[in-house]
């Protein structure tokens, strides 16, 4: 086999709005993305205290539907996807016979016999190659890749709802949490779900590319007066790590464990199977060795993705995620510690350049937003 | 944009010599790159670095960068002021110094390159 040709970044269908707010583009995931426009602190900022408007039509989106096709999407999504109604969503877990993280993903049920996972950018092509042959077999289902048919616009903050609702007649309020509805926002045909990666109330609003830019023209500027900015990856990442939300690819991957990275409640036990259930069933009766942990640095440091850390003398493993969050004002992190050493107050350290700088763990999340 | 009254590594450090004590500070460029900074390990006071030296590092919500001592001398001062207010390097760049150091060989210059040639490297 010979390397692949290192492939041109793909673009979204905002990529020339971002370039003309001045966005700062990097790659990710395969993707030319903008890392930040005005600064990672002043947008995070305006996503705790206001709003932020974020593309994100990098993600993937796969379909599955047919006759049987709850049950293709039971066999290889972790949580139970019978226990949705049409009109609402679930985040789950793509799992390998191990137990342990293909990708996670959130499944929407479109209709009784339709459904819509919307998956990391970066596994698009992974994934959807897991689904198509985790499902084969199971009847009448099948799973065709429509992320090309997809932009996905995220406004998420304290003020998205009055921002978004002031552009169209459906009543956002009604839709609950992890719940969708359909309608136009600004004269544009849009998929409304109230969901989202950083920790705020908000919307993720899918449309046709085609019309994106006219969506995102439009929030911005019915937005910009109640304090929306655009946001960038880099807030996104901040803002996801202050909420403990888990990073696919890094605090959870194919060598960690769904219950070790403490998702059990995205395990729908009850199903007879699924893909790695076994593997999850004897893990949850033998305990797990090592647990996902939250922890803020006790001396002066920054934590960051890989630094090794250290209980004691013995090196336990590396941070997953780690940055100074702009919000609360603190070096937090995740990583793996073992069980013993993994309850809140424990202290271990992290090897910052080849100084061990004290951490403690703390409970998660880090920041629960406040409720209304 | 770059005063012309010190010179600059291709590290992106500045450097104003004064007689035979220098400050150490970064570029507007590098700050432009780093992004909001919000950290900075400073050396301690007494601590000697040859020219080319890591003295220190700076960091910003998404990446880490190391300081280089573009000349040879031991630290007089840290502006500890920046262990509070790290993000005043963003809003000063060239007004904000990191460290001061009394140099070893003031005419050791070799290596430095003047504003304009600066500019130029960055543009």
């Amino acid at each position: 086999m010979t390397d692949a040709p290192v492939a041109a970044p793909l673009k979204t269908p905002l990529h020339g709005r971002h370039v003309a707010l001045g966005a700062k583009m990097v790659s990710f995931g395969g993707w030319e993305m903008p890392l930040q426009y005005s600064g990672i602190t002043e947008e995070h900022l305006a996503v705790r205290r206001a709003a932020g408007l974020f593309d994100v039509s990098h993600m993937g989106e796969i379909e599955v539907a047919g006759a049987d096709a709850l049950a293709a999407v039971q066999r290889i999504s972790t949580n139970d996807a019978a226990r949705l109604e049409v009109g609402q969503a679930q985040y789950s877990a793509l799992a390998t016979p191990e137990g342990t993280f293909v990708d996670d993903l959130l499944v929407y049920r479109l209709g009784d016999e339709h459904f819509l996972l919307v998956v990391n950018a970066a596994t698009i092509a992974k994934d959807f190659a897991w689904i198509r042959d985790g499902i084969q077999g199971v009847g009448d289902a099948v799973a065709v890749n429509t992320s090309s048919r997809y932009a996905l616009i995220a406004v998420q903050g304290p003020r998205a709802l009055e921002i978004v609702q002031s552009l169209t007649e459906v009543d956002l309020a009604s839709i609950g949490y992890y719940r969708f509805a359909t309608g136009e926002v600004a004269n544009v045909r849009s998929t409304i779900s109230r969901t989202g990666y950083t920790g705020e109330d908000g919307f993720e609003i899918f449309v046709a590319p085609q019309v994106a830019e006219r969506l995102w023209g439009a929030l911005l500027s019915v937005g910009a007066p109640a304090g929306l900015r655009p946001a960038g990856l880099g807030a996104r990442d901040t803002l996801r790590l202050e909420a403990a939300m888990r990073l696919s690819g890094q605090d959870i991957d194919e060598t960690t464990s769904v219950l070790e990275a403490g998702l059990g409640w995205i395990v729908g036990w009850e199903k007879p199977e699924f893909v790695g259930r076994a593997a999850l069933v004897r893990q949850r009766a033998a305990g797990v060795t090592r647990q996902l942990v939250g922890f803020e640095m006790v001396e002066r440091g920054i934590a960051r993705h890989g630094y090794p850390v250290y209980v004691g003398e013995d090196r336990v493993g590396v941070v997953t995620s780690g940055t100074r969050t702009p919000f609360l004002e603190k070096a937090i992190g995740l990583t793996y510690l073992p069980r013993a050493a993994s309850a809140p107050g424990a202290e271990c350290a992290i090897e910052i350049r080849g100084r061990r700088v004290r951490a403690r763990v703390v409970p998660l999340p880090f920041y629960k937003r406040p409720r209304g | 944009m770059y005063p012309s009254d010190r010179q600059y590594t291709t590290e992106h450090e500045w450097i104003s010599v004064s007689g035979t004590t220098a400050r150490v500070g970064i570029t507007d460029y590098a700050q432009q790159q780093l992004g909001d900074v919000v950290f900075v390990e400073l050396p301690d006071v007494g601590q000697t670095f040859d020219q080319g030296a890591q003295f220190g590092s700076i960091e910003s919500v998404k990446a880490v960068s190391d300081l280089y001592c573009p000349m040879a001398g031991a630290v007089v001062e840290v502006n500890t002021t920046l262990v509070d207010r790290p993000e005043t390097v963003n809003a000063d760049p060239h007004g904000v110094w990191i460290i001061a150091i009394e140099l070893t060989s003031p005419d050791q210059t070799a290596g430095l390159i003047d504003a304009a040639a600066y500019a130029e490297l960055v543009s």
